[in-house]
């Protein structure tokens, strides 16, 4: 394919007390090159399992990925030794995650940690790199970069902390930056400037975006395709405005239902009924069926399979595909 | 916060002569003086002033270094506790740097490698180093490596080689102690998101565990270290009854079955004052190795 | 005042069921069992009496008349250490008692009512702390002098701060709580507040605490000993024993064996045990 990063049937579980939890349960999608993508869901749904096993970053106990394949630029990361995987993590994909706060080493200084990146990737030495790093940290729009470089994360606010985490990962141009949660622990006011941020960054580095969220609006801000996931599997895939406007899947409908409108008068907040499945013994067939007030008979004895409603859309769920007459 | 309790730690030595039975001049002169020499201990102490008086001439003698004259042998007690103590501090010292060597790196490794055969034994190991008893532990290594294979000196003081096996002895509950805090001070670090980001950087297993991990977990560790040698200089009186060293330890335990009041109240008031000072410099190193206290 | 008392009785059948699966706790139980039960029977099972000794038979390895052999005045080894289990035991009770009354009252005083009586009794405590470990239990003998009564006295007092400061922890973390508020609010006497509620529900680390405190004081009791500040002679004590075996270490080394194995088999003991019980008390804290 053309695509940059291409994820077929990822399968993760976790071992706990003699439970398997199928936090993975074949997923599957694409990132274009210069893509923008969207993962959402509700928290639990694998958003986050996800982006960490493209990395290869599951902890060996108690999570494992058990099948699939992650193609990126050529090679399956899922068959590269550890030391291939490593020279990767960090220069061609690079992650930014929810809590700048935790995130970043308390003991050491920004500058360090940073400096500490570029060396390892760019095989520049100690004053380059920090005047690299200087660099990148004005490139983020941080005030004072040169005696941010000399503090230490408590130092800073949380949005100069998320900044301080955007430069760094970007500091050695990534092809592929995945951002989880990257607002979410961040104030309103503050949520708008990363958000404009990563954007800007995006288009100065060319770089593609698979953004990991439970915030539609942040979806709606950056991405150009979202894929919408439950229970450890990907029920809609669409371009962003299709999937905002056109809906298919009973869950998809039932998230965006969820948002008080602005346009609309409502009195009650339409809930999804029931809560999420153990995915240690999820329900058989479609996960959602229990939920699902379309539930009919294939429902809950097979899975329904990822197929295509319209070029660019496609929806698990037996409400289409070939049965119905679609493509 | 400090001073209350050094002042109160030299009320409590101070009081020692008074809280034992007994008229505290003749305790000081010996029981077989004569009433002259008892009298003149009555006066040079100022036994026959008020209490408060005495403690101040007491405070206002030691602030000088005078600590008394030992009963036993005559000599000023500061120039005792100056060699003894000082022996005493080289033996906890020793002991503190191998107890936290061995400590480290057990507890280090053992936090990488939970749950496997290293981590269990070390942890049965850690186990058996605080339910040990020094005094035993002492006799058992002498037992071995001196009497048996000769490699030790069995005691007396001279080269480091008689440090050894008192060292070891000291020191084999403190570095269970340090072992089982790095343990638990890794696992907690290692559990955290910067650790993750470390690696999602690509940066080799090697410099995450011991340069990101290790850097944090020590921190906590640095109050145990401290606390640990303050411990030993209390408790190395029973390495130095095993091993017959000559530190503060034994000469307090002397002083007191023979009764000689300056020599116990010299030794109750050094050791502890140096406690509380060893406590001290912990917190201000901890306050210095954390950059989140040091700086704001 | 249900809500402080309810809960519990489920809690304890759970705690009881963690405990029973912890397989630490319960090697360390059966030992701290084994240890009572020999100090209970003492009188009952040794074989010979400790304290009379048959000078031609000094110095004896085991053999069958004498299964642990003799000590350098020809007593019973076996019987000595037998006794020696019922004198540790007498000891620790009596010391830890004394520390657990005085320090539990302490920290509840110290942590409700807080303000002076808090910053007394906490300057009291660091003062006793400023004498690092066993050496405050000998400077304690220095004043008292030496014999058994002040040996359990002596480890009573240098085991009070460490009960104070856990009692006032708790008290202090429990004071914010709804229900003690809800309590004053009804009228409640301070008395009452402290030991219907506030005590109870400090008691997993008091019970952890009064644990890990036996092996502890069986530890600085048997050194003591050990340095003759502590039991007497005659007395068999494991610690005085093991004094009486250093002169012997050559020649006799059976002598110094078995008496320290016991004192570390009954601290390992109790440390197993403290830990199953924390374990099971706050499974939180587990990795």
């Amino acid at each position: 394919m053309g695509a940059l990063l291409s994820i077929k049937n990822l399968k993760t579980h976790f071992y706990s007390a003699g439970k398997t939890i199928r936090a993975l349960d074949g997923v599957s999608f694409d990132i274009e090159e210069g893509g923008s993508f969207g993962l959402v869901g509700e928290t639990g749904c694998g958003k986050s399992v996800t982006a960490l096993s493209i990395l290869r970053l599951i902890p060996f106990p108690p999570g494992k990925i058990v099948g699939g394949e992650i193609h990126f630029r050529g090679r399956n990361l899922l068959d590269l030794p550890e030391e291939a995987v490593r020279s990767i993590r960090g220069k061609e994909i690079s992650m930014i995650f929810q809590e700048p706060m935790t995130s970043l080493n308390p003991v050491f200084r920004i500058g360090d940690q940073m400096t500490e990146v570029i060396m390892l990737h760019q095989g520049l030495g100690k004053s380059q790199a920090f005047e690299k790093a200087i660099e990148m940290l004005e490139l983020v729009h941080m005030p004072e970069a040169r005696k941010v470089m000399k503090q230490f994360p408590h130092q800073l606010s949380g949005g100069m902390r998320q900044r301080a985490m955007i430069a760094m990962e970007l500091s050695c141009h990534p092809f592929l930056l995945i951002a989880d949660e990257p607002t979410t622990a961040l104030d309103v006011t503050i949520q708008a400037q990363i958000l404009r941020l990563i954007k800007e960054m995006k288009r100065e580095f060319h770089s593609s975006i698979l953004l990991i969220t439970h915030d539609l609006g942040v979806i709606a801000e950056i991405c150009d395709r979202v894929a919408v996931m439950y229970a450890g599997s990907i029920v809609e895939q669409a371009g962003v405005e299709e999937i905002f406007e056109d809906p298919k899947h009973p869950y998809t409908k039932g998230l965006w239902g969820a948002i008080p409108r602005i346009d609309e008068e409502r009195e009650i907040l339409a809930v999804i009924p029931g809560t999420v499945p153990d995915l240690s013994h999820p329900p058989t067939g479609c996960k959602f069926n229990p939920r699902c007030s379309h539930r009919f008979d294939p429902c809950d004895r097979i899975p329904p399979p990822l197929s295509q409603v319209s070029p660019g859309h496609f929806v698990a769920c037996f409400l289409y595909g070939e049965e119905n007459g679609c493509k | 916060m400090l001073l209350p309790v050094l002042i109160g730690v030299s009320l409590v030595s101070f009081s020692l002569l008074h809280m034992v039975p007994g008229d505290p001049a003749v305790l000081l002169a010996g029981e077989d003086a004569y009433e002259e020499h008892i009298q003149a201990i009555r006066k040079e102490y100022g036994l026959d002033k008020p209490l408060y008086i005495q403690y101040f001439l007491f405070l206002s003698h030691v602030i000088q270094g005078d600590f008394g004259i030992s009963i036993r042998n005559r000599e000023p007690v500061i120039k005792l506790l100056k060699e003894r103590f000082l022996f005493t501090i080289q033996l906890s010292f020793l002991s503190i740097l191998i107890a936290g060597f061995i400590g480290l790196i057990a507890g280090v490794i053992s936090s990488t490698k939970q749950y496997s055969l290293f981590d269990n034994l070390s942890m049965v190991g850690a186990l058996f180093g605080i339910s040990m008893p020094i005094f035993w532990l002492g006799l058992l290594l002498m037992l071995f490596f001196s009497v048996q294979l000769r490699w030790f000196p069995a005691g007396g003081k001279g080269t480091i080689l008689h440090l050894i096996l008192p060292a070891i002895a000291l020191g084999a509950a403190s570095s269970a102690v340090i072992a089982r805090m790095t343990r638990a001070s890794m696992l907690e670090v290692i559990r955290q998101d910067y650790i993750r980001t470390a690696r999602a950087n690509g940066l080799r297993e090697f410099i995450v565990i011991y340069k990101h991990a290790l850097k944090n977990a020590m921190i906590p560790v640095i109050t145990v270290f401290g606390l640990e040698f303050g411990y030993m200089l209390g408790g190395a009186v029973l390495t130095e009854t095993v091993f017959s060293l000559p530190g503060v330890g034994r000469l307090m335990v002397e002083g007191i079955f023979q009764r000689d009041y300056p020599v116990v109240q010299g030794s109750m008031l050094l050791v502890a004052t140096t406690f509380v000072l060893v406590n001290l410099l912990t917190d201000i190193a901890y306050a210095f190795f954390d950059p989140r206290i040091r700086y704001e | 005042m249900n809500e402080a008392k309810e809960p519990k009785t489920s809690q304890t059948a759970e705690v009881w069921r963690r405990l029973k699966r912890n397989r630490a706790a319960v090697v360390g139980g059966l030992i701290v069992l084994l240890f009572v039960s020999i100090a209970i029977l003492a009188p009952l099972i040794t074989p010979y009496p400790p304290n009379e000794g048959d000078l031609a038979k000094r110095l004896k390895p085991p053999s069958r008349e004498y299964l642990l052999g003799t000590d350098p005045l020809g007593r019973d080894l076996l019987s000595r250490v037998i006794y020696g289990a019922r004198i540790s035991l007498q000891i620790q009770v009596v010391a830890v008692f004394i520390a657990l009354v005085i320090g539990t009252l302490l920290g509840l005083i110290g942590g409700y009512y807080g303000g002076k009586f808090d910053h007394l009794i906490m300057r009291l405590m660091d003062i006793l702390l400023a004498f690092p470990g066993i050496f405050l239990a000998i400077s304690i003998i220095a004043v008292l002098g030496p014999g058994l009564t002040n040996l359990m006295l002596a480890a009573g007092i240098y085991s009070i701060p460490q009960f104070a400061r856990i009692v006032r922890g708790s008290v202090i973390s429990l004071k914010e709580k709804e229900f003690i508020e809800a309590a004053r609010a009804v009228g409640e006497s301070d008395f009452n507040i402290l030991f219907r509620y506030i005590l109870p529900n400090s008691m997993p680390p008091i019970i952890i605490q009064t644990t890990l405190r036996m092996a502890t004081v069986l530890l600085t009791a048997s050194g003591l000993s050990f340095l003759g500040l502590g039991v007497q002679p005659p007395t068999a004590e494991w610690g005085a024993m093991l004094s009486n075996a250093r002169a012997y270490l050559i020649t006799a080394p059976h002598v110094a064996t078995v008496p320290g194995l016991a004192i570390m088999l009954v601290v390992m003991g109790f440390n197993l045990f403290g830990d199953g019980l924390r374990d099971s008390l706050d499974p939180r804290l587990r990795d």
